[in-house]
């Protein structure tokens, strides 16, 4: 049954800007359907607000649409191209929850649309509890006891029936949100009324809570024949309880008896039959009593999801492609196994031989107010996998692929009373692995730690297992090869051997090499060796024999970006994307290594060879002795391949592109400071301190306010303005922790500046500048949070020329090849250099989508020696449209936490709004960022003492735009005093009614609320708060402000226009 | 587990150290891989592994330890089997024993610490390979002489040793099922039956009676059955003329009859076809199999190291089932609808249990034949 013919064009649904429960695994299931939709000749029609997608590149689909994602803008591309059908399955619950809004609201019927891959019926028969409930019951299998509220008073009789511990699920949300689990009365009215608020249906499940079962997941692959196959089953090292995004996992499952096994293999595909998933990948999650091997059904998802992309990579079965192909009428055997280079075809059932452990990356240092206990609700940020020939190894890669300081089991340094370990023990969270490792370190028994945890004894046995051998290592036992090569194969890193025995890590490595012991790589190829691959997808471990075969060609290696983590995010994975595209094309075999899997990066068709690896010293100089490349790119994948830059040189590796020596200078504030002065550029007053008193004494001759923060970090971790000593001394108690050893850099923080994001690449002769980005909020607030627009939409000429002047500059004195991110602030008149980044720096695709430009390619080029010219490089000259980036930001994972802007970043993504003017630009990244700014209401305003210079400009717009105005005494009467009606509400600290309550009960549709000071920013952080929790927007910053004035008064109905018109429109 | 050196040999040049498990006896056999992810239990105690040595693709095998319920066969199984990490504790609320105590009691003498894919990769390139697994001095030497003396799986008769040696009746049903009688005595030739194949014969309310390899076809005439079941079983189909004859006798009484695996290359056999030894042959739980009738793949577990050649088609012979793999013959059917096989294993255990309809099927084919009777 080949493809269907009666389909012409396919439109395709992005999930959107990277939010917590919805990553890059996106890209890569869109990038994958892209590719498989327009192989087989359809027209692919794509919608995603996320700019730093390698599926909104302009080669991907036929037409793109940077665009917000809701059914109202998808309803004019709808109107515009007039696709035959409507594939939801690929984009997450944001494109499934867009394609049931369509459906609903008639558009899809009305313009002859056809869903293909999921159908109506069946996405709500999934997504709906109540109807999911009832299918699983009516083909034999069990649920959970449960009950859907509808409100409070029926949420409490479903709890008498259910009992506590119960857990509740918020209908419809994005990975649990809203949910929670609880334990007493208390606890659970307070679960409710959240989930109840957050449901957009105000639908509340609540579940029994399955404490200590074992948790399972599935993944599945149906054709409209009704073939089924599973790709992979994953086995949850935390049991029920944490969500399976927050767990550790193991693939394929481990302690399932075969005829467990099919058991729950012929369930899933039960369910997939009853559900109505017609084509296409889905999982089914399953939790198991591990006292007598009941089984029940928890969840399904009718789409490709991040379990998918995570199965994908740990089988290397393409999931999203194949799922795109049977979604136009293939079946499976009419497919083929890339993999295995065509001889086997898709219908078949991958099997490994190897385990494959996933570890999520957490960002919980970032919000210290934030509860780390992991629950229902995903919180983690990105995640790694790692493939080892046995548990063991590939745990111990995971954990030093996380790069959050640990090289294995590390001790835990702080002092542990046995009560405080137990509640360690007891109650998940980011750090419970290493607690488990300290427990059997104090010689905890397999039962005790069983019993707080629940983990299964199999996977905690491995744990203690590597704390026993621990116990061994030392310089003597190091040097009997059959003991270290032992340690190698257990996946222990030559660093926490390094630790164990006192010794450094190059003296591991040069112990290892004089016993010869070195990894062998194997290949990843579904079959477990059955049959031969064509496919270099590979991954090191200590066994017998080396599949890598590596080439004599010339040969570039990529270095990939590790987990995505706050500051580290898809940017970086695109950028490496770009790099090996780049490489392709220039002719030289492209080697790329990266331990994330929900990345395009790690897809084994974006290189010629991937190795998926812990980007760590020690496993990237394996790779590159036995392939021995040409050259290795680290700028492109953020910090953590740049900071092995010194070290990688100091090992003879040929980086290309700008020294690892500039890098230094750049990141290094000594040396930077001396640059800036030989080349007489300007840098805010500065200085370093080491300790309390030197940094006291700097700060006196500076003056506050002053922005302090560690150095070598990325994403303004630690970085905080302080107003005075007093705040200073409690920064100074926090920050030495978070900089390790490296001293406390000073700033005199520019208040009221514009800052300035700045894009260039050098070829070592010409510099060009491709864009000069102006933050919309003021300096202070970190760029990776700041809106941004390009071009600028309210800077002199004369000035942006200034700045490209020195950017030149620059750029040629640091001997830049490659990329280079400049940071600039303007303030009264002058302009101040902030940092200098010889780097992919995170605005890279934005700036190269709204130039049409591939910067990270054409940087790429250049740093093998094809310069800008020799690439007949045309730089726009001229832009006849505006492109805003916003920041998207995780604030409401996180109950109780002040949503404020600082200079530390919190963004987990970004959106992109297209426009012909600024306002229509700046309006469309709201919209995509899930901010709807009204046109009426009230407006509760209240700004620092900084910005009352503004306040007229402000009051005065807002009151023609016929927004009343809200605001505490003393600005009320300021603005009164200028002839503008203003109503007087209380600050929280006067009494009641006040601010607090008026946004509560709906009375206020916008806040402008803009403050500084510990004090007073800890004042102001409930009304934030609430305005988050009720979904009224809330800009911190006084150009927020004023930008939101600038969209309505110029607010129209929108159009949509491709990436593919706006580009060719560039001169 | 212990940490006594063993050794794996494939040939002179070709060895590999590792450490013993199980029983620690010197063995050898024909050195095939199996890719399952799970079922290791199974895969050890099914006959059809006589004189083979079984190499584990997947690395942790022993995770669920071993228990009663998923025995298949009271004789032993495997000559050997090839570890890369077994694992040092069993976790599972239906394990009775560990894998190297299970090993042990079943006198299966096996080797861990070796890299099981380049083993793979060896047999994959190659064929499947005598080998040999032993320790001690002169293991060199001990292991050659076992190779040597090897008598190589082609040409061999394993049917008749394995096979009961009398007849029984057996009454349990699978995991967790229960049946309704149907009134049909259904007699299985044991050629190396695997338990699972005889629970889901009784699943479906047959009475079964087993019986040794080499019993004729008028002793179980006289049975009076209502279908014959021709078992899996191990070794070359070839030299097993008795169970040849004994079919084509059966097939003049018009008793219908079903075959697995070794069943099935000897109903082949009985038909006229011709069969052959495959290069390292199918062992796995994923192998995909097209229904030609009703071209649905189906996803199966394999183990067989012959096949029935596709040249030698009869005509009264429909070929039912093709692997996509490598588009072997999967199942074949006489014209007369009345026999039929299979040369995957439909009873799974280990395995995907989707083609157990075509036990469903025998018992249509069983009860239709009664009817005319």
């Amino acid at each position: 049954m080949p493809k269907r013919n009666d389909l012409d064009s396919i439109l395709l649904i992005g999930a959107g800007p990277i939010v917590i429960g919805q990553a890059c695994e996106f890209d890569y299931s869109g990038v994958q359907a892209c590719k498989a939709l327009r192989e087989e000749g359809y027209r692919v029609i794509l919608v995603n607000s996320n700019p730093a997608t390698i599926m909104t590149d302009p080669e991907t689909a036929d037409s793109t649409y940077i665009e917000p994602i809701n059914w109202k803008t998808l309803e004019k591309i709808i109107e515009k191209e007039k696709p035959s059908a409507l594939l939801p399955t690929m984009g997450g619950q944001t494109a499934l929850n867009t394609a049931l809004d369509l459906d609903q609201k008639g558009i899809l019927k009305k313009h002859n649309v056809e869903l293909i891959g999921a159908t109506k019926e069946a996405i709500d028969k999934a997504e709906d509890r109540e109807l999911f409930a009832k299918a699983i019951k009516k083909i034999g299998l069990k649920t959970p006891k449960a009950g859907l509220a509808h409100n409070l008073e029926e949420a409490l009789k479903i709890q008498q029936e259910i009992g506590f511990p119960c857990i509740l699920r918020p209908n419809f949300t994005l990975g649990g949100m809203g949910g929670g689990i609880a334990y007493n009365s208390e606890e659970f009215e307070s679960i409710c009324l959240r989930g109840l608020d957050l449901s957009p249906t105000s639908e509340l499940y609540i579940d029994q809570y399955l404490s200590g079962w074992k948790e399972y997941e599935m993944e599945v692959v149906r054709d409209k024949v009704d073939n089924c196959i599973i790709i992979c089953s994953i086995e949850n090292f935390d049991p029920m309880g944490v969500h399976t995004g927050d767990s550790i996992t193991v693939a394929p499952a481990q302690t399932l008896t075969d005829k467990e096994y099919q058991e729950m293999r012929n369930a899933s595909f039960a369910i997939l039959r009853e559900i109505g998933v017609e084509t296409g990948g889905s999982n089914v999650q399953f939790a198991i009593n591990p006292e007598d091997g009941e089984m029940v059904v928890i969840e399904m998802n009718p789409r490709v999801s991040r379990s998918s992309a995570l199965a994908s990579k740990a089988t290397g079965f393409p999931i999203a492609k194949i799922a795109a192909k049977l979604a136009v009428g293939f079946t499976l055997d009419e497919l083929s196994n890339d993999i295995s280079g065509g001889k086997i075809p898709a219908s078949f059932e991958p099997t490994i031989d190897y385990v494959v452990t996933k570890i999520p990356r957490f960002n919980f240092e970032k919000f210290p107010q934030a509860d780390s206990t992991l629950t229902s609700q995903m919180k983690s940020v990105g995640e790694v996998m790692a493939i080892g020939s046995n548990f063991a190894e590939s745990l111990q890669k995971a954990i030093r692929g996380m790069e959050n300081g640990k090289t294995g089991f590390d001790n835990i340094e702080e002092e542990l009373t046995k009560t405080t370990l137990r509640s360690k023990l007891i109650s998940p969270s980011p750090e419970r692995l290493w607690f488990i490792g300290e427990a059997f370190r104090q010689g905890s028994s397999l039962d005790e730690v069983h019993d707080l945890t629940k983990i299964d004894i199999w996977f905690l046995q491995t744990i203690e297992e590597i704390i026993s051998t621990e116990k061994k290592i030392n310089k003597k036992t190091l040097s009997s090869r059959d003991f270290l090569f032992n340690l190698k194969k257990m996946g222990f890193s030559d660093q926490r051997l390094a630790a164990l025995s006192g010794q450094s890590e190059e003296k591991i490595r040069s112990l290892r090499q004089k016993l010869n012991i070195k990894p062998v790589f194997k290949r990843v190829d579904t079959c477990a060796g059955e049959f031969e691959t064509t496919t270099a997808y590979m991954y090191s471990t200590y066994q017998d024999e080396c599949e890598s075969n590596p080439t004599e060609n010339k040969k570039v290696v990529v270095l990939g970006g590790g987990p995505n983590r706050i500051g580290q995010g898809i940017e970086f994975d695109y950028c490496c994307v770009h790099a090996s595209m780049a490489m392709k094309e220039e002719g030289y075999e492209t080697i790329m290594v990266n331990c994330n899997p929900e990345t395009v990066s790690t897809d084994y068709d974006t290189s010629d060879r991937l190795y998926f690896e812990p980007i760590t010293l020690e496993d990237v100089l394996a790779i590159i002795e036995l392939e021995n490349p040409y050259g290795v790119i680290i700028q492109f994948g953020g910090q953590t391949p740049l900071k092995l830059a010194q070290e990688l040189e100091k090992n003879k590796v040929p980086i290309l592109g700008t020294s690892p020596d500039k890098i230094d200078l750049a990141e290094d504030r000594e040396r930077f400071q001396e640059f800036v002065n030989e080349n007489k550029l300007k840098q805010p007053p500065n200085g370093m301190a080491s300790n309390k008193s030197q940094a006291k004494s700097i700060a006196h001759q500076i003056g506050y306010p002053i922005v302090v923060r560690p150095s070598y970090v990325l994403g303004g971790r630690a970085m905080e303005i302080v107003h005075n000593d007093n705040d200073l001394e409690k920064y100074l108690d926090e920050a030495i922790q978070a900089s390790d050893s490296n001293p406390v850099l000073l700033d005199r923080f520019l208040d009221i500046a514009t800052e300035l994001d700045i894009e260039a690449i050098s070829d070592g002769s010409q510099v060009e500048i491709y864009g000069v980005m102006q933050h919309i909020e003021q300096a202070g607030i970190h760029s990776g949070d700041s809106a941004c627009s390009l071009p600028p939409y309210s800077l002199p000429d004369k000035v942006i020329k200034k700045i490209k002047e020195q950017v030149r500059v620059i750029a040629k004195q640091m001997d830049i090849i490659g990329l280079m991110n400049v940071q600039m602030a303007y303030a009264n008149e002058e302009i101040f250099l902030l940092e200098v980044n010889p780097r992919a720096s995170r605005t890279i695709p934005f700036v190269s989508k709204a130039i049409g430009l591939p910067l990270a390619k054409i940087a790429s080029k250049t740093m093998i020696g094809k310069s800008l010219k020799q690439q007949k490089i045309k730089n726009p000259s001229n832009l006849n449209h505006f492109s805003v980036k916003e920041a998207v930001l995780p604030f409401d994972r996180f109950q109780n936490v002040d949503p404020i802007l600082g200079p530390e970043m919190k963004s987990t993504g970004e959106v992109m709004g297209i426009g012909t003017s600024f306002a229509e630009a700046y309006d469309k990244s709201q919209i995509s960022a899930g901010t709807i700014i009204p046109d009426g209401g009230s407006v509760f305003l209240s700004v620092r003492e900084n910005d009352k210079p503004h306040l007229e400009e402000l009051a005065t717009r807002l009151d023609q735009l016929n927004l009343s105005i809200v605001a505490t005494k003393g600005t009320a009467r300021e603005i009164q005093n200028m002839g503008i009606k203003a109503r007087i509400i209380n600050k929280v600290a006067e009494g009641r009614p006040h601010v607090v309550d008026l946004i509560k009960n709906n009375e206020i549709s916008l806040l402008i609320n803009t403050t500084e000071g510990k004090e007073s920013i800890q004042d102001s952080s409930s009304i934030r708060r609430t305005a988050l929790d009720n979904k009224i927007p809330c800009t911190t910053t006084l150009q927020g402000g004023l930008a939101i004035c600038e969209v309505l008064e110029k607010r129209l109905d929108w159009s949509v226009q491709n990436i593919q018109d706006i580009h060719k429109s560039i001169e | 587990m212990t940490e006594k050196k063993a050794y794996l040999y494939l040939d002179s040049e070709r060895f590999f150290e590792g450490f013993s498990v199980g029983k620690n006896a010197d063995t050898c056999g024909e050195v095939v891989f199996n890719t399952s992810m799970s079922g290791y239990q199974e895969i050890i105690s099914d006959p059809s592994y006589t004189d083979q040595i079984i190499n584990f693709t997947y690395p942790h095998i022993g995770n669920v330890g071993t228990n009663d319920d998923d025995l298949e066969s009271d004789s032993n199984g495997c000559n050997g089997v090839i570890i890369r990490d077994p694992s040092t504790i069993t976790s599972n609320w239906r394990k009775q024993d560990d894998l190297s105590n299970f090993l042990k009691t079943k006198n299966i003498s096996g080797i861990y610490g070796i890299d099981t894919r380049k083993v793979t990769r060896i047999i994959r390139n190659e064929g499947a390979k005598v080998g040999a697994i032993v320790s001690g001095k002169d293991h060199k030497k001990k292991a050659l002489k076992l190779i040597e003396e090897f008598v190589p799986l082609g040409g061999k008769d394993l049917a008749s040793v394995v096979s009961t040696k009398k007849v029984y009746e057996w009454k349990e049903p699978s995991w967790r099922k229960d049946f309704d009688d149907n009134n049909l005595k259904i007699v299985a030739i044991d050629f190396g039956v695997k338990h699972n194949i005889l629970r889901m014969l009784k699943d479906r309310g047959f009475q079964v009676i087993v019986v040794p390899a080499k019993t004729t076809a008028a002793e179980i005439i006289a049975m009076k059955p209502d279908g014959v079941f021709l078992s899996n079983g191990p070794g070359d189909p070839e030299p097993c003329k008795y169970a040849i004859e004994c079919i084509k006798e059966l097939r003049t009484k018009r008793i219908p009859m079903f075959g697995i695996c070794l069943g099935h290359q000897l109903l082949g056999l009985a038909l006229g076809m011709k069969t052959i030894k495959m290069k390292f042959g199918h062992h796995g739980a994923n192998h995909p199999v097209k229904d030609l009738d009703s071209n649905r793949v189906f996803i199966t577990s394999q183990n067989h190291g012959f096949t029935i050649d596709s040249k030698s088609i009869p005509e009264d012979v429909k070929i039912t089932h093709l692997s996509l793999f490598d588009e072997t013959i999967q199942g074949i059917e006489t014209s007369d609808k009345r026999c039929f096989s299979f040369q995957g294993h439909p009873e799974a255990s280990p395995g995907p249990q989707e083609i157990q309809e075509l036990f469903d099927k025998f018992l249509t084919v069983v009860k239709s034949n009664a009817k005319k009777k």
